[in-house]
This record gives C-alpha cells, structure tokens and sequence, in this order.
C-alpha cells in the first residue's frame, strides 16, 4: 500500500529558491550602488532646505508674463504633440499591418517592422530631439520629428496587438465574395479596429503632450524653450508661471481625452 | 414561377458616415495650417536630409575608444535605476495601501491619492531640472526624480490593484480577530502580490530608461556624457553611447521577464 504525502507547499523548492536569489540580488545590487554611487551626504541634508528657499523665489506667479511668451510656445507644444501624433500614424500603420500575424505570413516582414519599433521605443524622445535639432537646427521641425519617431513604436506594436485579434470570421466572408486586397483591409480589419485605434492614438496623444513641454530643453520647440531661457536667467517666478501653464494644459489634456474616450468607446 | 428577386433595392451596407468624414477633414485642415504656421516647408525638409547623410556619415564606425568614460556613465545609469527602483517600490507600497479606497477613509486616501497624481503630472526632466537645482548636480538628483516617478506610476495601480479585491478573505481574516497589519499581510497582499511584482519589474525597466536621460539636465548617468558628446560634435561616441544604452535597455528587459517568469 503506497502512503500518500500529505504535505501541502505553496511552491516547489526550485521555484523558492529562485525567488530567494531574486530578493538576494536586489539587496546586494542596493548596497553595492548605495557604496558607490556619488552622493554627497551634505546635500541630501539640506535638501529641504534648498528646496523651501526654491520655491519661496518662486513665489508669486508672474501672471504678466504669460501674454508675453508663454501663450504661444503653449500653442506651438500642443501643435507640436499633435502634428507629431499624426505624423507617426504615416509610419506605424503600414509597421502594424507588417506585424500583424493575421495579415503578413512572412518571418522575414515580422522581424524588420519589430526591428523598427524596438529601436523606435529604446531611443528616448530627448534623444530623437537631440540628433533631429543636429540634422535640422533648432525650431519645431526636431521637435515634431522627435516626437513621431518616439511614437512609432508604441502605436505600431499596441495597434498591430489590436489587428491581431480582429475577428477573422468577417475576413474569410469578404474573401469568399471575392474582393479586393484593399477593401479587406478597409471593409473587413478597420470596422473592427477602429475603436482600439482611436483609443491607441488619444492615449499616445496624452503622453506627447507631456513630452513635448520638455524637447525645448534641447532646443527643440516649444514651452521648454522658455522654461529653460527663464531658469539660466535664474527668474524663478516667470519659471513657475511656465510650470503651472504645463500643469494646466496636461489636465486639460487628461480631461479631453476621457471624455472623447467615454462618446468613442 | 416565382424566381429570386435579385432586383431589390438593398441598403448599401457600408453607408457613408458623414460625422466621421467631416472629423477627418478637420484633421486635415490643421495639418494644412499647422504645417503653415510652424513655417514647416518642403525645401527645410530636403535640405536636412542633405544634414542627416552627413550626420550619419560621422556617426559611423562608432568610436569605442573612450570606453572607461562610457562604462563608468553606463554603471552610474545602473545604480541610478537600481537605487531608485527599490527606494521608489518601497514607498510606493505604503502610499498605495494608504490610497486604496476599500481599506482607507475617505480623509487618508483622498490627500495621498492627490499626492500620487502630482507625481504623475510632471514629465520627470521637469522633476529633475527641479532637483539639478535644488540639491545639485549628480546622481542624487537623478535618484530622487526617479523616485517620484516611480511613486507616481507604482502606487496608483498597486492602489487600483488592492481596490479590486475580494473583500471576502479579508473579512475571514478579520473574523479570527486579526490586527491590522495581520489583515494586510495575510488577505491583501497575497491577492495582489503577484501584480505588484509586475509593476515593479516594468517600473525598474521604465527607471533603467529614464535614468539614461535624466543625465542631459545633469541629474547623472550616461546622459550627461550624450550630451556632451552632441555638443562638442563628436557623433562617432554618439553612435557608440546610443547602441550601448539600445544594448542596456534590452538587457534590462531581458532580466525582468526572467524576473517576471519566476514570480508568475
């Protein structure tokens, strides 16, 4: 007669004992960063400080300038975050549809569009900014770039996720009547796309906003421009008018795209 | 005999939408005028395109030579993420805890819960612009910015998280006459514990990113040394920093799904 075991785990040995090197190598990762890394400890102490002094120069808001400067790089960050928006959708479309399995059979396709959107997503949008102002100078013509080629990725991997799940029983209906390569794709995968696309774009839309208030720091456009003139000038009020004038537009941002979400969807 | 009627006048059934229609020509009209009023034109376009030949021509070979700077940038990256991650995690569990609104009243999780937002808002160059001038340059500036950028990002969906639970197990634990911390650790937690764990991985990826940038505003890291790199022209080490943080962030994904695939 065999005895059963009637020992119960939660998790075999192995998986314990992998769990248990994970949290040992985060702890000696912590403490062999925290002994090099170069903090200097009378700095973290007075922190604090330093900040209170830096928000009591802040303080009051320089509203007369806004007029001035702030209203039209404000314009130009969210002409910047939309144009970018749309111009990414030129490139991450045709990628999505290379990468939907559903569409394109071939490996080879496969693996050049997620070669694209990798590298897309690895470069941060500064960086995009940063070769795009050495290409093309200073001006919204970088910022604009940077901000689609940053996008590309994002779009084109949710976009072709979203192509992917398309419902395939309608597709093989278009087939069967025989028509064209063109209208399956417009008559059959967009009917069945086009709300995730549209949530893809607006959620991607959001992020720009945010992205595009900080490319001026590198020259590229926009309210960063001004923020950073007014912190080498060291005018801590035309400074925190600047910020607050982000803060406001990102809600709005927040705001528009929830409510847009909420009729599409 | 009585045939099929081919003849009917069926709906056309992909009917024109003219709602949609008129949203897309909106589209177009402010690209029309957006392109207008940025001064956008074709020949800035093509003559940059003259500029990128020649940047792409300078930025190749990459030029390895200058290895030590570029490791000693890329490990203050490393630890930059690492430090702040954990620090970042850690707090985050509190906060989130405290700004779930099933475990909370209203008068704790309404303040933290604003907390949380402000973190969020902020792109985190602004963040560390904001730090670079108040506790100097270097890496401490980078640790804190990411910090509240991971606050930001981790408490709000370990929050949401905890706000989905089954209230059940909690109150089985609260029947045996459990304290606090014995409720949060027996029947929170191990609902949620596994989620967590995935935020944590895609925040210390997302933190291995940003702290490659944080360097251009001189909150430490690699970015610094790109920086400088573009503004002495030196685009063969540019080349040689871009593929060496490409190269860090697929490493830093790599890790995390084995991470990922040891707590699934």
């Amino acid at each position: 007669m065999n005895t059963i075991d009637h020992h119960w785990q939660r998790f075999t040995l192995k998986q314990k004992l992998s769990r248990y090197a994970v949290y040992l190598v985060l702890v000696i990762a912590f403490v062999q960063s925290i002994q090099s890394v170069e903090v200097i400890p009378e700095f973290l102490l007075d922190a604090p400080e330093q900040m209170a002094d830096m928000f009591s120069r802040m303080w009051p808001i320089d509203f007369a300038y806004y007029p001035d400067t702030v209203h039209d790089a404000m314009v130009e960050t969210l002409n910047i975050a939309t144009l970018g928006t749309l111009i990414t959708l030129i490139f991450a479309v045709p990628l999505a549809l290379m990468n939907a399995s559903n569409i394109v059979q071939s490996t080879w396709c496969h693996w050049i569009s997620r070669f694209f959107l990798v590298s897309s997503r690895s470069v941060n949008s500064l960086v995009w900014a940063l070769l795009f102002v050495s290409i093309f100078g200073p001006g919204v013509i970088a910022g604009v770039l940077a901000i689609a080629f940053r996008s590309i990725g994002f779009v084109g991997k949710l976009l072709g996720e979203a192509i992917e799940e398309v419902n395939m029983g309608s597709i093989e209906a278009l087939k069967a009547t025989g028509a064209s390569w063109m209208s399956i794709l417009l008559k059959g995968y967009w009917p069945q796309v086009l709300p995730a696309f549209f949530s893809i774009v607006l959620f991607r839309w959001d992020i720009n906003v945010r992205e595009s208030a900080v490319l001026g720091l590198v020259g590229a456009g926009g309210i960063g421009v001004v923020l950073d003139d007014s912190m080498n000038l060291f005018q801590w009020d035309r400074v925190a008018m600047s910020l607050l004038a982000i803060f406001v537009i990102v809600i709005l941002a927040e705001i528009v795209v929830v409510n847009i979400r909420k009729r599409l969807i | 005999m009585a045939g099929i009627n081919t003849n009917q006048n069926r709906d056309n059934p992909f009917k024109q939408n003219w709602f949609v229609t008129a949203i897309w020509l909106l589209v177009l009209c402010y690209v029309a005028y957006s392109f207008n009023a940025m001064g956008l034109s074709w020949e800035r376009f093509n003559e940059g395109l003259g500029h990128a030949s020649n940047l792409l021509g300078r930025m190749i070979p990459p030029n390895f030579s200058r290895w030590s700077l570029l490791m000693s940038g890329l490990v203050e990256s490393l630890e930059i993420a690492i430090i702040s991650s954990i620090c970042g995690i850690f707090i985050s569990l509190f906060l989130g805890l405290f700004a779930a609104r099933n475990l909370m009243p209203n008068w704790v999780s309404t303040p933290i819960r604003t907390l949380i937002a402000l973190c969020r808002t902020f792109h985190p160059v602004i963040i560390a612009i904001l730090f670079v001038k108040s506790v100097g340059f270097g890496a401490l500036a980078g640790i804190l910015t990411l910090v509240v950028a991971s606050v930001g990002f981790i408490a709000k969906l370990f929050a949401e998280a905890i706000e989905e639970i089954s209230l059940k197990q909690v109150e089985a634990i609260r029947a045996t006459g459990a304290g606090f911390t014995s409720i949060i650790l027996f029947s929170v937690m191990p609902q949620v514990f596994s989620r967590f764990i995935g935020f944590s991985t895609y925040q210390l990826d997302s933190n291995l990113r940003n702290s490659t940038m944080v360097g251009i505003v001189g909150a430490g890291g690699l970015g610094g040394t790109l920086f400088s790199a573009f503004q002495r022209f030196d685009y063969d080490f540019v080349a040689a920093i871009l593929i060496i943080i490409i190269a860090l962030i697929m490493f830093g994904e790599f890790l995390s799904n084995i991470v990922r695939r040891i707590f699934r």
